[in-house]
């Protein structure tokens, strides 16, 4: 069974979106995501700078298997990617909701509140529709 | 639901992803790719190959049979036992297939033939076997199990027990017997030692659970697709089909076009394709930075021109992206690959990567 942290919000595409206290979010996959993709070797995050729209392609996670975008889950611009997943691109693997988030965003005035997140409960739903 | 090999249970019951492959429901994965395809170069691992297509030839005329119908030459197996590599063509000299023919008795052939391609195939097969009277038989009462790795012929053995473990490893490589209903052959697709074993379905779980208890790893057909690759094995569909032939496939070394007066199907297209000059060529190609090649991205020439990654992947055992690629013929050193808009450099290099654990990438 996947994890769902309960203090997350999230998308149906399998982004996971953390509220920090300087007014930033950051960004991950799910742990569910993470598992369907299988061992990643490689991940391209987005620059620091970079304006994005919600449901924007903004980061790109590859397994063995296959490449899959990910996307933004809010309009905003990306503070920073995390640069340690360059080298080390399983830590998305082994920490899905820490170590392994791949970018901050400062979310552009009343993103966060109007974006379409899911609350965990309700993306524990999308996942059991899913079968997973 | 596709179909499902005698080993679909078992499959599930170790935790397998199921994915569709060639219309059967077949494990991609169990725990971790990587550590799948780590536990075949370094120590033994066990796939299910039982999608495979196993098809009996018997008859007077068997040899006449395949002397037609593949571009290698089936009088190079003299002695029972041998196997022989092939590409089956078209009269355009296209791959229909590529397959593995097994000599077994004067009068008896087995073959076994891509999960993907196998109702063209028997389709095919059979058509060119009625005039000569030979029997085609598709074997779906067997299993087969690859056992791959440095460990796979010691471990197999342990599996074997006994006579059978002594003739097992006495087969020299590229070479299959009986023994007791079983059929064992020194062959895989891995790039290591081992054997591929065809048995009666009901035997299929009980060897699998002794392998795994031996401590070969149950392997996805995901860790048989990066294993194959940094062989340089091509897989069909990706990297030949049946509008490419052999000869821009990397597979020249499987046409015998000695003796001239073998008239196999595609030789004639083959003789034309090879006097008007080759237009292209399939080379490997290794990833200088960070990223993932994959099948059909574009390459680009230094002097103009482009080609088409067939197939790619991240390499386990070299720890960057390889790919095979068909590109314009003539010599070339370096290309740029497009990875969504961006150009990356990769160096061209001769197919295999890996071989026997060891990379050939200097």
């Amino acid at each position: 069974m996947s994890k769902v942290p309960a203090d997350l919000k999230y998308t149906k595409s399998h982004e996971w979106v953390r509220a920090l206290a300087d007014g930033t979010v950051e960004v991950g996959i799910t742990d569910h995501a993470q598992h369907a993709l299988g061992d990643l070797v490689f991940v391209e995050v987005p620059e620091a700078g970079r304006a994005v729209k919600a449901g924007e392609p903004c980061a790109v996670v590859e397994s063995v298997k296959a490449a899959s975008d990910v996307y933004a889950p809010l309009a905003g611009e990306v503070t920073g990617g995390n640069g340690r997943l360059g080298g080390e691109p399983q830590v998305v693997n082994s920490d899905p909701y820490g170590e392994g988030w791949l970018m901050r965003l400062k979310p552009v005035a009343g993103a966060l509140s109007g974006a379409a997140l899911l609350t965990a409960a309700e993306y524990q739903r999308v996942l059991e529709a899913e079968g997973g | 639901m596709g179909r499902r090999t005698a080993l679909f249970k078992l499959h599930q019951e170790l935790g397998a992803r199921m994915v569709d492959f060639g219309g059967w429901d077949m494990p991609v994965q169990y725990s971790s790719q990587i550590g799948e395809h780590h536990a075949v170069r370094r120590a033994a691992g066990v796939f299910d190959v039982s999608h495979m297509c196993i098809v009996d030839l018997k008859g007077a005329k068997v040899r006449a049979l395949l002397e037609q119908l593949l571009a290698n030459d089936v009088t190079k197996l003299k002695t029972p036992g041998g196997a022989l590599y092939s590409c089956m063509l078209n009269e355009r000299g296209g791959v229909i297939d590529d397959l593995i023919v097994y000599y077994l008795a004067e009068s008896s052939f087995r073959a076994v033939v891509n999960a993907s391609t196998r109702d063209k195939d028997l389709l095919w097969i059979r058509r060119h076997a009625a005039p000569l009277g030979v029997e085609v038989a598709e074997r779906t009462d067997l299993a087969m199990l690859a056992i791959q790795g440095p460990e796979a012929r010691a471990k197999a053995a342990q599996l074997l027990e006994g006579p059978g473990a002594a003739a097992a490893l006495a087969l020299g490589a590229f070479t299959a017997r009986g023994l007791d209903g079983w059929f064992v052959a020194r062959t895989g697709y891995t790039g290591e030692d081992g054997f591929e074993m065809m048995m009666p379905a009901a035997d299929a779980v009980p060897a699998w659970r002794r392998l795994n208890s031996l401590g070969v790893a149950s392997c996805g057909l995901g860790a048989r697709d990066t294993l194959r690759l940094e062989a340089g094995m091509n897989l069909y569909g990706n990297d030949m089909d049946e509008t490419t032939h052999p000869f821009e496939s990397g597979l020249a070394w499987t046409v015998a076009l000695e003796p001239r007066e073998r008239a196999f199907i595609g030789r004639e297209a083959l003789g034309a394709i090879v006097r008007a000059g080759l237009a292209r060529q399939l080379v490997g190609l290794v990833l200088e930075g960070r990223g993932v090649l994959r099948s059909h991205q574009r390459v680009l020439l230094p002097g103009g021109g482009e080609g088409e990654i067939t197939s790619g992947t991240f390499s386990p055992t070299l720890e960057r992206s390889i790919a095979l690629a068909r590109l314009p013929a003539g010599g070339v050193d370096a290309v740029q690959v497009d990875i969504r808009g961006k150009l990356l450099a990769a160096r061209v290099v001769k197919p295999p990567f890996v071989r026997f654990g060891k990379s050939l990438i200097g």
